[in-house]
């Protein structure tokens, strides 16, 4: 089945469960596994909360998600923010780096994105955004009942 | 989310039921160390055997939790039965902090033991 939904939304934190939820129920028509369902919903939850912490710092902008539906049941997620960008992309995606020590991150947005998904791009430039663009093939799980 | 918070003895115990994620992790934070002043528990148990979702937001909020009870000398123990969660919590090298139990009543004995 192909398909597709654009959400955009204020970088609220009151709206990584409203992304979360959204982008869930879309991809529930792929007919994923719980587990499956799981790990989409806690990188989009990653990657919003990127978005809304990092891209604005807690101010206002706009965070956008397209979600995609292929033939071959793959889910293509892209998550967009045009705040301040990441100065080292190389750095950032290294497991525990954070550069926002003082508050509270745990440092491994983009490694759970990473093992939750089949893949991750992520594209930034200072002042201009980051766009992260993950997939994942939905039924490719062989602990299907 | 709900939190549910329940001393026993001197051990503090944190239910949350709903979901752990960035937007939730400040207000859970501040509960919880409230709580841990008022009552000056030592201990710590997270129960999140009723908690649908953990982004690693949730985790941050733990490893802070975490700092302060190890500065007060005592110890935080997990209690986790859900397999994202359960993921979750292995991926960000937590067990080798602390303990994850199936239910709160083993993580209560392993603490009172200590």
């Amino acid at each position: 089945m192909e398909n597709k939904i654009n959400l955009s939304f204020l970088s609220k934190s009151a709206n990584e469960g409203f992304a979360r939820a959204a982008v869930s129920a879309f991809v529930a028509q792929l007919d994923p596994t719980l587990e499956e369902l799981a790990d989409i919903k806690t990188a989009v939850s990653e990657a919003v909360t990127n978005a809304i912490v990092h891209g604005y710092g807690h101010g206002n902008g706009i965070v956008t998600i397209s979600c995609a539906l292929s033939l071959d049941k793959t889910v293509c997620l892209t998550i967009s923010d045009a705040g301040r960008g990441i100065e080292n992309i190389e750095q950032a995606l290294e497991p525990m780096y954070t550069s926002a020590a003082d508050d509270e991150r745990s440092g491994m947005g983009f490694t759970v994105m990473e093992t939750f998904m089949d893949s991750l791009v992520v594209q930034s430039e200072m002042d201009k955004g980051t766009t992260v663009i993950m997939t994942k093939q939905i039924g490719s799980d062989s602990t299907l009942s | 989310m709900q939190i549910t918070l329940k001393l026993c003895n001197k051990t503090l115990i944190v239910k949350l039921i709903g979901e752990l994620d960035h937007h939730e992790a400040e207000p859970t934070r501040m509960v919880i160390e409230r709580t841990i002043a008022e009552r000056d528990a030592k201990n710590l148990i997270f129960d999140f055997s009723d908690l649908s979702f953990m982004d690693s937001s949730g985790i941050g909020m733990i490893i802070g939790r975490y700092k302060l009870i190890h500065s007060l000398g005592g110890q935080v123990a997990l209690v986790c039965t859900k397999p994202q969660t359960e993921r979750l919590i292995t991926m960000s090298g937590l067990k080798k902090l602390m303990t994850v139990y199936p239910g709160v009543e083993n993580a209560l004995r392993d603490l009172k033991e200590a």
